[in-house]
Order: structure tokens, then sequence, then C-alpha cells
């Protein structure tokens, strides 16, 4: 137990597997509703249905080339925006509660003016993950700049650097970890709303498919489904956090 | 003296400056986006950009206000604020005993983060089907919807108020022989109401998302099954008066638990020398990454 007490990973895992296991059970004893939850292991084991009849991967690369369209024009017109912002003080104050107030306002409920203007198509997905995802780009850009220590500035100063050296050679490189914690929570967010419109509107990658999973009543599909949706999140999820814990050595 | 005086005068004028120039800035972007609107809208009546796609302003303002005078939309408002209410509710109960329970223990706390974490971070929506198939599409899979939603924020946020309780305090509840629930009651909620009510805050805006997204799927009732079900009639103006309402309701939500949060701070805070409390702010920056 002891050896237990450190390997705190190995009682999760255990623990995961100890769950399965009972869920198991307990649907193959009838005492759950296999339309309701499926066993475990037929869960695992539809994903490989799921994906010759859905095309999993190729959906996989659709809503990941939506999440991709929808973070380079948030980079295209967040970052932009945001150094704007850190120029003009005033804009910069003025801006700054509002930026707060839509990034916490219920922005998923705008699709249905997009699939208005835009019908069911990528452009209603690429917008909807734009929303959400320049938002904290533009904020972070702007905190990222604002928090350039004073020294280096000086340093930039002493050296007689014009605008444009300093804000290449000082400003950015300085500003650019808190820049990607931006980046990080923007793509994130963006992803969220993406695998959420396409789930409300049964169209694109991922979330389509488990919305078309349930419609079949097709339960260990359906569980599949959201399995992988869960591995993406958690794939994006660790990876950009690596990237900034590179970027932030200290 | 007299110089500190003009100092301050000028720094006062200054500031007030600055204020004024803000008040412009704010006043002349809301003007400006209401005639950019009402451009796009003039070049849809005239049949050049977006037909009835987007209304006058007028027009949504008369359809707000249409909206508060039908007995339908207080019926959905209820539906949609009594699965917020007890999704909220039941999913911070267990989200704040669990959060107690791994801030108390770590091997509990480093086995579960990992799973946490993972789901987390993954857009909740996708659960939606397993909540249709175990509790139906009527307002309970909302409710539970909404407790999902609740319960991530919440966890995390008590955790982390858990850990940061300082260790003298509850040394201090162990040299009085406290039983489990006088320390909670006594030692640890009271040093985690700051982190408690800023996960609180956190889940209440993310709770309305999750049960407004559920009722935009599967419903019969509600903010928003009412916002589908105008879109699904085309009905533009009624569509855009319920997000205003649902946004502006959102944003009142919001403002009430900053308030709360920072009363609670005031009255958390310490005193200072001066016999007065520090002022403390609970308006935060972007922080953790809560889906909904």
């Amino acid at each position: 137990m002891s050896g237990l007490h450190r390997s705190p990973l190995i009682v999760g895992l255990l623990g995961l597997l100890g769950l399965a296991l009972v869920l198991e059970l307990a649907v193959s004893q009838g005492l759950i509703k296999d339309f309701i939850v499926p066993r475990p292991s037929d869960a695992i084991m539809a994903v490989g249905q799921v994906h010759e009849d859905m095309n999993l991967i190729g959906n996989f690369f659709v809503t990941l080339g939506m999440t991709a369209a929808s973070t380079l024009l948030a980079l295209l017109i967040g970052i932009p925006f945001g150094y704007f912002l850190y120029r003009n003080a005033r804009f910069g104050v003025a801006y700054e509660g509002w930026l707060a107030a839509a990034f916490a306002a219920p922005t998923v409920l705008l699709y249905p003016l997009f699939l208005v203007m835009f019908g069911r198509t990528h452009l209603t997905l690429i917008a909807m993950g734009f929303i959400p995802g320049a938002i904290p780009i533009i904020i972070q850009t702007r905190q990222g700049l604002l928090g350039v220590p004073r020294t280096l500035m000086n340093v930039g100063q002493s050296f007689n650097l014009s605008d444009r050296e300093m804000f290449w050679k000082i400003q950015l490189p300085s500003a650019v970890p808190t820049i990607f914690t931006g980046i990080r929570i923007g793509v994130m967010y963006t992803l969220v709303n993406i695998v959420a419109i396409e789930y409300l509107i049964d169209f694109g990658g991922l979330g389509r498919i488990v919305s078309e999973m349930f419609f079949r009543f097709d339960a260990p599909g359906t569980y599949a489904s959201i399995i992988a949706v869960v591995f993406v999140s958690v794939f994006f999820y660790w990876g950009f956090g690596r990237i900034e814990k590179w970027l932030r050595p200290v | 003296m007299v110089k500190a005086s003009v100092t301050q005068t000028k720094s006062t004028a200054a500031k007030g400056s600055d204020d004024r120039a803000i008040f412009r800035i704010r006043a002349l972007t809301v003007v400006g986006a209401l005639l950019v609107w009402e451009g796009i809208a003039l070049l849809g009546r005239l049949d050049i950009l977006y037909a009835d796609v987007v209304p006058s302003t007028w027009v949504i303002i008369v359809a707000i206000v249409t909206e508060f005078t039908l007995a339908s939309f207080y019926r959905d408002f209820g539906i949609t604020f009594a699965e917020h209410i007890v999704g909220f509710i039941v999913g911070s109960f267990i989200a704040i005993a669990l959060g107690i329970a791994m801030g108390a223990n770590e091997l509990l706390r480093k086995s579960l983060e990992p799973y946490l974490n993972a789901i987390g971070s993954t857009p909740k929506i996708i659960f939606l089907p397993i909540l249709f198939l175990i509790f139906g599409t009527g307002i309970e899979s909302k409710m539970a919807k909404g407790a999902m939603s609740a319960f991530f924020p919440v966890v995390f946020s008590t955790a982390l108020g858990m850990v940061l309780i300082p260790p003298t305090l509850i040394r201090v509840g162990r040299s009085f022989n406290l039983t489990t629930r006088q320390m909670i009651s006594k030692i640890y909620l009271p040093a985690m109401v700051n982190p408690v009510i800023t996960g609180l805050r956190l889940g209440m805006a993310i709770t309305v998302i999750g049960v407004l997204v559920a009722e935009l799927k599967f419903a019969d009732g509600g903010l928003g099954y009412r916002l589908g079900l105008y879109y699904e009639q085309f009905q533009i103006a009624p569509m855009y008066a319920v997000i205003i309402i649902i946004f502006a309701i959102a944003a009142f939500a919001n403002v009430g638990m900053t308030r709360l949060q920072d009363r609670a701070n005031r009255h958390m805070a310490p005193t200072t020398t001066k016999g007065k409390k520090a002022r403390a702010s609970a308006s935060g920056g972007l922080g953790v990454v809560a889906t909904n």
C-alpha cells in the first residue's frame, strides 16, 4: 500500500479499470440496460466500426482544419488588435472590460445568427470558432506587451533602437509567453465551440459523428465517438500545455 | 505643500480627462456599431445584402418588449431558471464535497486530477447523448447537464483552495481536537471562501451556457428551446431578442456573483494598521480554461 501511495498514476489507472470492470459486469448481468450504457468492451471495439462507417480520422482532420482556420483568423486579427490596444492606452482601458465580458458571455448561442447568414456550411463553424478564439488572444497580447519589464525597455533605449526594432527585438520576444497563453486558451475554446456546433447542427467533423451515432440508436458507437472526442481534447490540452511550458522555462 | 497640491490637482485633472476620453471612445463605438448595423439592415431592405437576416435596431427593440409581454416567455424563463438552479446546486454540492476530499488527500487528488482535467477540457456538450439516454429528453437531462457544467470549475477551485489553506490554521484546529465536521465548518470552508466563490461564479456562468445548449438540442421548453424555435420558424427579430435577453441575464448573474465575491473578500480581508479593511476585487483575468 505504501508503494501505491507513491504512484497516484497507477492508483488512478486501477480505479479506472475497476470502474470499467464493474460496468462490464453490471451490463452483462442486466443490472444496467445496454442501450443506455453499453459494456465498456463493446464501446472500445466500436471505435473501429465507427471509423469504418464514419471515417473517424478523416472527420478528425475536418474538425482540426476548421480549428486551424479559426485560430489563424483569430491570430491575424487578434494580435494586431491587441497591439493597437497596447499602443493606444485609452482604447485599451475602454475595451478591456467589454472584452472580458464578451469572453464570459454565452457566445455559442450566436450560432443561429451565423446559420442564417452563412447557412449550414463550414463558414458558420469557422465564424463560431473565431469569436471565442480571438478574445483571449487580444487580451493576452495587450497584457503581454504591457508586462514587458521596464529594464528591458531601458536597455533597448540605451542602444537607440527604433520603434520597430524595439518591438521586434525587445517587446515581442518578452511578450511571447503571455501571448501564447492567450493562443492556448483561444485554441481550446475554438475547438470546444466548433465541436459543440458540429454536434448541434449535425454538420462538420467529430461533433457530427457523435450526433449521428445517437440518432442511429447505436449506443456503443455513441460512446466510442465520445471517447474519440475526449482523446482529441486531451491531446490538444496536453500538447499546448507542453509548448507553453517550453516557452516559460522558469 | 502648495507644489504637492498643484501636482495632485494636475494628476486629478489628467485622470478626469482620461475618463472622459474613455467614455467618448465607448460611446462612439456603440454609436458606430449601431450605424453599421442599421446600414446592413438598410442594404437588406433594399435586397442588396442579407435580406431579412439583419433587422433594424428598432424592430429588435420592439421584439424584446413584445417578448416580455408574452406569457410563454415567462414559462420558458421559469423552465430554464429551474434547470439552472437545480443543476448548479447539485453540481456545486458534489464538487465542493469532492474538492474538499481531494484537497485533504494528496493520493486521491493526484489520482483523480488527470481524469478530471481530461473530461474538464472536453466540450461537455458531447456527453449530452449519454444524459439523454439516462434521463430522457425532459428537464432532468438539462439539470444533469447543468450539474455537469457546474461541477468542473467548482471542484478544481475547491481542491486548490483546500491545498492553499495555511497549515497553521489546520494545526490550530487539530490542537483543539475538532471533529472532521468541525474542521470542515470552522477551518476549511471559511479559509476557502474566496477560491470557492470564484469557482461558483465561473460555474454559474458555465451552467447557464450548458443548460441553454442542451435545450437547443432537445427540449420542449426553456429559453434555449425558444431560441431554436424562432430560428426554425425564421422569426429573426424575436430570435435576436431572445439572444440579447439571454446575454443580459448572463451578464447580471456574473455581476451579482462578482459583487458577492467582493463582499466576501472585504469580510475576509485583514484589517490594516489604520483599522480599515484592505480592498480586494474579484475581477480576474482569464484563468482556468473551463468549457461548457
